[in-house]
């Protein structure tokens, strides 16, 4: 039963992969877009997509994982159902980011890039999200949460904590 | 596709219409309310303002007013903002549920929502943009349309003199002279080393290959800069525009625009910005019905810093890693599949086209004698109004902080000034009046870059400053060369055993010879300059370093490790066995009093703290 | 043709003129002044990460990189001031500080690049020592052992591996200090697209990666008194061997490699140019049988274990093309364990088959299931040309002084034909020279077929045999292979009969061969002079076709029978079938 569904997931991704690709010319210069595109669906990269990619692109697939995992951006992992992002951009940092990023940290109990066993909070850290003005800021998703303290932090991640599923 | 007559009759009638954003004298009854949807104000619910205002309107049935979403104003500080035109009048830190005010009172009754008004640092009132002192001193060249235009929308863009550089190129068809302008009007690259842009432009259009193209840097890395993002988000089309000027004069007919996917609404105004080009025939085939070709295709980014650097961008472009290169052979000889290529930034770009209807005359009379024009620059950290500015060249570090920026929030007192990210370096207090530009900046042991300005407070240390860039590198170093993998590496061990009271004095020096040596190896600019932030503090606030090493302090408390040792004054009883125990006499006080710890003296041993039966002593902080 | 630009520079006060377009470093050698390089690797990898071979040009504001940077018109170089060693002094002690220090404990200890740097600027601490990146050794596989504490990331292996073989089963991963070369998802080689050609040893300047040793398998076996310890060797191993022990390259050493493996305790020495002789009678025999019928042809050569790995994981479709040939050292593996053990009365049981060989694919292949007949192994052990080397260092066997000795009989006597099995171009000479006698019914004087010769890629030629064209392929390195490959998948290959070996130029380049530095590669064409030494076997041997060896007609007519017979089948041939390309 579970092999069977493990199979369905992979022929799913298998069609949903190819639509994404149909659209893109076999070209190399094309994955950091397409990867790009497959982040965005799925909120990592999948190793049978990766897989895919190569044999599409006719890459090889060390050189498609070492893409991967030179741009931030990609992940391997799925990110947690809410991924809180900190501003580590030098203005946000000058206002304090860090001690936001420890202390989501230390409240998580988790590290940057890692996500919680039950899959809903991942953190990360990013280099500017281009709301200075609101520094310092972090995100949920999109979500942008600005002149932030570590006590708002608080209470954002009580509130997404408390959400129903 | 449009003819060259068609165009010149939208701008016209556009101009017509859209006259009262520039001008408060204008007769009209119309009004425009402008909403900022640059990415700061956007983050605080700018689009649910625009949202409000029109279905407020609808809803009431008011004519003759028209709410249009533009680029950044700049004073991101302040956003979101509103500003409504003709009378200029600007309203800070407007909330959605303001909206209804602002319709009944401004636009209704035609009196002013005093209370949300913006105040300037001493407390006045300000009405009209131009008031406000952050505005006073700057030029708007490169921002010229931003907080101006919808950026959304082609015409509004035509009606203020868009595409008319294109098209007197296109008609003059004489590449040489667009160089030559370009290279008369003195403009150098804006994202970062400053070459000179009619050389680059000439040495590509030299180059020997059929195929060229032109690539225009959006990959605005620098943490704390956001000049390229707000062009892009509020004038798109300036370089698009510009793009294909620089095609034709170079005779390229491709061009690639790299911008970070951490931007998602400059993306997105692009490909609008695209799509609405193509379709008046201002980009594709026969341009305006000449021979001329050009198309641009957006290539996004995905988090590496390093592809700011554009060899690294070009591998980037072509689907690699984003290794660099190493130079020579430039780009302008060996770039995209190995063809010439010119590539510019964003900035850059968004000057061209106001230098070619203007004139090289005119922008070579702003500036300085080596640099010429305006800098964009991205104002943070420690400064009241906070946000984007653009500065004639030359323009002192004081007018920017203080004249502009407003000065130091809760008066402190101003420390240092850094510029060019993590390929810059710290100016401290004795250059505030530093007339600004590629030359000075670079005397002074920083550099222009790509524009982000962070000023500095006196709480902060500039070892931990300097430790933050480094930190930064060491994550986005490529990998690739050795200096810079490991070098910055050991770079970061030996600041973080300074900030955490580890070092040596020894230390000090192996760290300045570690990055001059890194200075002259790393294969790209990220490497080379990756130690700037390191020297320019050991330079200027050597001192502070000193303190960490020696005598494992940070003054400004920011090193953890170095917090100082205290004695909590409630909980001291005054039994004088801390002052019995320590070894370097540092601890006074007399007996059943309150005892206290001479901190230049105290040689951070932690005796007193073990000894001590009542738990008084710890660090401080 | 216009004539070549000439470039005149001064380095270090001497003033040269040279070619337009050569590099800093080539001219600098031109000049008769040595520029230390580290990452460089001619053709292979030609970047310039490592920094090592940084110098000063006037007028430039950092250094420049000579193993890259073209020379200009006036340029003023200078290699050795006092900044320059300085700066390359601190780059040293930086890949260092990330770097093993364990040389004593070392495979390359002796003959590592870095290790040659350190003494050379005499390295006695790390200025700035500090964290060290951490990896898993990675010797899942039967051929190879990754172990990249002793990487320093100069690619040379990834410049190998993708973009000469244009396999890509490694290539750099990662970002910044924690950037390393690795396999897709950090796989084991075993589990990934990886052939066992090898070449990323050598083109390794450290000992990162290195051959799985089987050295200690073969000392126990000689240990063993119940053992009968065989050993045969492969034809480019005498070209190499010499070597590790100083002689020139492309030196001849059949006869002292045979003497040394006797003082090793060898029971007996063989040659594998006999079994490549068994070879040749089974695959004419095969390829005559094919071309008559016009089956599965073109038919491809087997010979190259990295080869058909590299086939059954890219081509399960085509694989009705290879012969179903065993390699030459298996057939004679399953012949000595069969014929010669009945001949000679000795249980096969008893028998260790050792192969010498200059290929690390082989000892992956001698692991094959399927090689072995009634559940005797073909092989029991295969030790590269490197590997033999470190035993006879061993043993102390001055090998430089040892007397000649000959290969045992009856199984040593090999045709030239066998010798030139070891370099590019050479299986297919030695089969032609069986097929056309076969076709024609007659000994052939004309058998120099030189169109198949030298170092390029892939060579195609057309022999008339009985008034009949075949049309031929020689291919070498896999990128080649693949070439011919995707020709013959899209239907575009009009030729019958094709050799592919996994090594770019052969046997002789294998991955088992003695490691050459990158300044010697620079410098010497090394896949030539070994060829070259191979094929000067060949012509003075006496007897240069394979169905005229009395060995191989001895052979059949006491025990095989005929070419293709089912005793040879059992004995001599396999059967391939696909591979997954990647086991995760």
């Amino acid at each position: 039963m579970e092999e069977n569904c493990k199979n369905c997931m992979e022929q799913k991704l298998k069609k949903e992969m190819e639509e994404i690709l149909q659209v893109y010319q076999p070209e190399k210069d094309n994955l950091i877009q397409i990867l790009n595109e497959v982040q965005e669906k799925y909120g990592y990269i999948p190793k049978l997509a990766q897989m895919q990619i190569a044999d599409y692109l006719k890459i090889p697939l060390a050189e498609v994982y070492g893409v991967i995992t030179f741009y931030s951006r990609f992940t391997l992992q799925p990110k947690g159902k809410y991924n809180i992002s900190v501003c580590l951009g030098t203005a946000c940092f000058v206002k304090g980011s860090q001690a936001i990023l420890d202390r989501l940290k230390s409240k998580l109990q988790i590290e940057e890039g890692q996500t919680t066993p039950d899959g809903k909070f991942s953190i990360d850290s990013t280099r500017c999200v281009g709301a200075c003005g609101l520094a310092p800021v972090f995100t949920v998703n999109n979500e942008v949460y600005g002149r932030a303290t570590v006590k708002t932090l608080d209470e954002v991640i009580e509130k997404y904590k408390n959400r129903e599923e | 596709m449009k003819t060259m007559q068609e165009i010149e009759e939208i701008r016209n009638r556009k101009r017509k219409e859209l006259e009262l954003r520039v001008n408060t004298n204008v007769g009209t009854r119309e009004k425009h309310i402008l909403v900022c949807h640059g990415t700061g104000c956007t983050s605080s619910k700018s689009e649910q303002i625009l949202a409000n205002f029109k279905k407020i309107i609808q809803e009431k049935n008011i004519e003759n007013v028209r709410v249009i979403k533009t680029g950044c104003f700049g004073l991101c500080a302040k956003g979101p903002i509103v500003i409504i035109r003709p009378e200029d009048t600007f309203y800070a830190m407007v909330t959605p549920e303001d909206c209804e005010e602002i319709i009944q009172t401004h636009i209704v009754e035609n009196k002013i929502v005093e209370r949300l008004l913006c105040k300037d640092i001493e407390g006045t009132v300000v009405k009209k943009l131009d008031e406000l002192n952050f505005y006073k001193k700057q030029k708007r060249i490169a921002l010229k349309n931003c907080g101006v235009i919808n950026p959304e929308d082609i015409d509004e863009y035509i009606a203020f003199d868009g595409y008319k550089a294109l098209e007197q190129v296109l008609l003059q068809n004489n590449p040489d002279e667009v160089i030559q302008t370009i290279a008369d009007s003195g403009l150098r690259g804006r994202g970062g080393a400053g070459f000179p842009t009619g050389k680059k432009w000439l040495f590509t259009k030299q180059a020997e290959g059929k195929q060229k193209y032109v690539v225009c840097n959006a990959d605005e890395g620098d943490p704390g800069a956001f000049m390229d993002r707000s062009i892009l988000e509020g004038d798109p089309h300036s370089v698009l525009e510009a793009m294909a000027i620089a095609g034709f004069s170079i005779g390229a007919n491709k061009g690639y625009i790299y911008v970070r996917a951490e931007y998602p609404i400059a993306v997105q105004r692009l490909r609008i910005a695209i799509q609405q080009a193509e379709k008046y025939g201002l980009l594709g085939e026969h341009i305006l019905g000449t021979n001329f070709t050009f198309t641009i295709e957006i290539r996004l980014g995905a988090g590496a810093f390093v592809c700011g650097e554009e060899t690294a961008l070009l591998e980037s472009i072509e689907g690699r890693r984003g290794q660099p290169r190493v130079k020579p052979p430039y780009p302008a000889n060996c770039g995209l599949w190995g063809c010439p290529t010119l590539i510019n930034n964003v900035e850059t770009f968004a000057n061209i086209t106001r230098i070619l209807l203007k004139g090289a005359k005119w922008y070579a009379s702003i500036g300085t004698e080596g640099s010429k024009g305006t800098k964009v620059f991205a104002l943070g950290g420690n400064v009241n109004n906070i946000g984007l500015v653009e500065v004639p060249m030359g323009t002192t570090l004081r007018e920017i902080v203080f004249d502009i920026g407003g000065g130091i929030p809760n008066n402190r007192k101003f420390k240092a000034a850094q510029t060019g990210g993590p390929s810059g370096g710290c100016i401290p207090e004795q250059y505030l009046d530093t007339p600004i530009d590629y030359e000075n900046l670079s005397k002074i042991g920083s550099m222009m870059g790509s524009g982000g300005l962070i000023v500095m407070d006196d709480t902060k240390c500039m070892v931990n400053i300097a430790k933050f860039y480094l930190d930064f590198t060491v994550s986005e170093s490529c990998g690739k060369c050795t200096p810079c993998r490991i070098g910055t590496k050991r770079m970061l061990e030996i600041l973080e055993r300074i900030c955490e009271g580890n070092a040596i004095e020894d230390d000090l020096e192996k760290l300045e010879k570690l990055a001059h040596t890194i200075q002259k190896t790393a294969i790209c600019g990220l490497g080379q300059t990756a130690p700037n932030p390191v020297l320019s503090t050991m330079k200027y606030f050597r001192k502070e370093y000193e303190e960490h090493v020696k005598q494992y302090t940070c003054k400004a408390s920011e090193c953890k490790a170095l917090a100082k040792i205290q004695i909590n004054p409630e909980k001291c009883k005054g039994c004088g066995m801390c002052k019995r125990v320590c070894p370097a006499e540092a601890i006074s006080g007399e007996p059943g009093k309150t005892h206290h710890i001479d901190q230049d003296k105290c040689i951070k041993c932690r005796s007193c703290i073990q000894k001590c039966p009542f738990k008084a002593i710890g660090d401080a902080g | 043709m216009p004539e070549q630009k000439q470039v005149t520079l001064t380095i270090d006060g001497t003033k040269i003129t040279v070619k337009e377009g050569t590099t800093i470093l080539e001219a600098a050698k031109q000049a008769g002044i040595d520029i230390p390089t580290l990452c460089f690797l001619k053709e292979i990898n030609e970047m310039g990460d490592c920094r090592m071979c940084i110098v000063e040009v006037e007028g430039r504001k950092g250094f420049a990189t000579s193993c890259i940077q073209k020379v200009e018109e006036g340029m003023v170089v200078k290699t050795n001031t006092p900044e320059v060693l300085e700066a390359r002094r601190t780059l040293l002690d930086l890949i260092i500080s990330n770097h093993s220090k364990d040389c004593l404990i070392c495979t390359r200890s002796g003959n590592c690049e870095l290790q040659a740097l350190a003494i050379k600027f005499h390295i006695q601490d790390i200025e700035y020592p500090g964290e060290r990146t951490k990896h898993v050794i990675d010797d899942k596989s039967p051929a190879i052992v990754r172990d990249f504490e002793k990487c320093i990331l100069c690619r040379r292996c990834v410049g190998a591996c993708k973009n000469v073989q244009k396999i890509g089963a490694i290539d750099c991963v990662g970002r910044g200090f924690e950037s390393c070369v690795s396999t897709a998802w950090d796989s084991s080689l075993n589990d990934v697209d990886c052939t066992f050609c090898g070449q990323c040893i050598e083109a390794c300047p450290t000992g990162a990666l290195k051959e799985k040793d089987s050295t200690k398998d073969v000392w126990k076996a000689l240990k063993n008194p119940d053992k009968v310890v065989i050993a045969q060797t492969a034809p480019a191993v005498r070209a190499a061997l010499g070597e590790e022990f100083g002689m020139p390259i492309g030196t001849n050493v059949t006869g002292k490699m045979i003497t040394a493996l006797k003082k090793l305790g060898f029971y007996k020495v063989f040659d594998t140019n006999t079994g490549a002789d068994l070879t040749i009678m089974e695959e004419a025999n095969e390829f005559i049988e094919r071309f008559s019928k016009n089956e599965h042809l073109p038919m491809i050569t087997s010979c190259s274990p990295g080869w058909v790995r590299f086939a059954e994981k890219n081509y399960p479709e085509l694989l009705d093309h290879l012969s179903t040939c065993k390699s030459p050292h298996q057939m004679f593996g399953a012949i000595v364990k069969s014929y010669y053990a009945q001949k000679y009365e000795i249980d096969p049981n008893k028998i260790y088959m050792v192969s010498v060989m200059p290929c690390i694919a082989k000892k992956y292949e001698c692991s094959r299931p399927e090689m072995e007949v009634d559940s005797l192994r073909d092989v029991d052990a295969v030790i590269t040309t490197r590997e033999l080397a470190r035993m006879l260092k061993q043993a102390n066997i001055i090998f430089e002084e040892l007397e000649d000795g000959t290969f045992d009989s009856p199984m040593g006597e090999a045709t030239g034909a066998g010798a030139i099995f070891g370099t590019t171009g050479g299986v297919m000479e030695a089969a032609i020279r069986t097929v056309a006698d076969t076709l024609e019914g007659k000994s052939l004087k004309q058998i120099d077929y030189e169109a198949v010769r030298g170092g390029k890629g892939i060579k195609r030629a057309t022999v008339s045999i009985q008034g009949k064209e075949i049309k031929i392929v020689v291919a070498s390195g896999l990128a080649n292979a693949r070439t011919i490959m995707e020709e013959i998948k899209q239907g575009k290959a009009d030729y019958q009969f094709v050799e592919i070996m996994a090594c770019p130029g052969g046997c002789v380049m294998g991955g088992g061969q003695p490691i050459k530095s990158s300044k010697i590669r620079r410098e010497v064409d090394v896949r030539k002079l070994r060829a070259d030494c191979l094929y000067s076997i060949d012509e003075k041997s006496t007897i240069r076709k394979s169905n005229e060896s009395p060995v191989m007609q001895e052979l059949y007519r006491e025990y095989l029978g005929r070419p293709g017979s089912k005793m040879a089948h059992k004995l001599l041939h396999t059967s391939y079938q696909k591979q997954e390309k990647y086991k995760i």
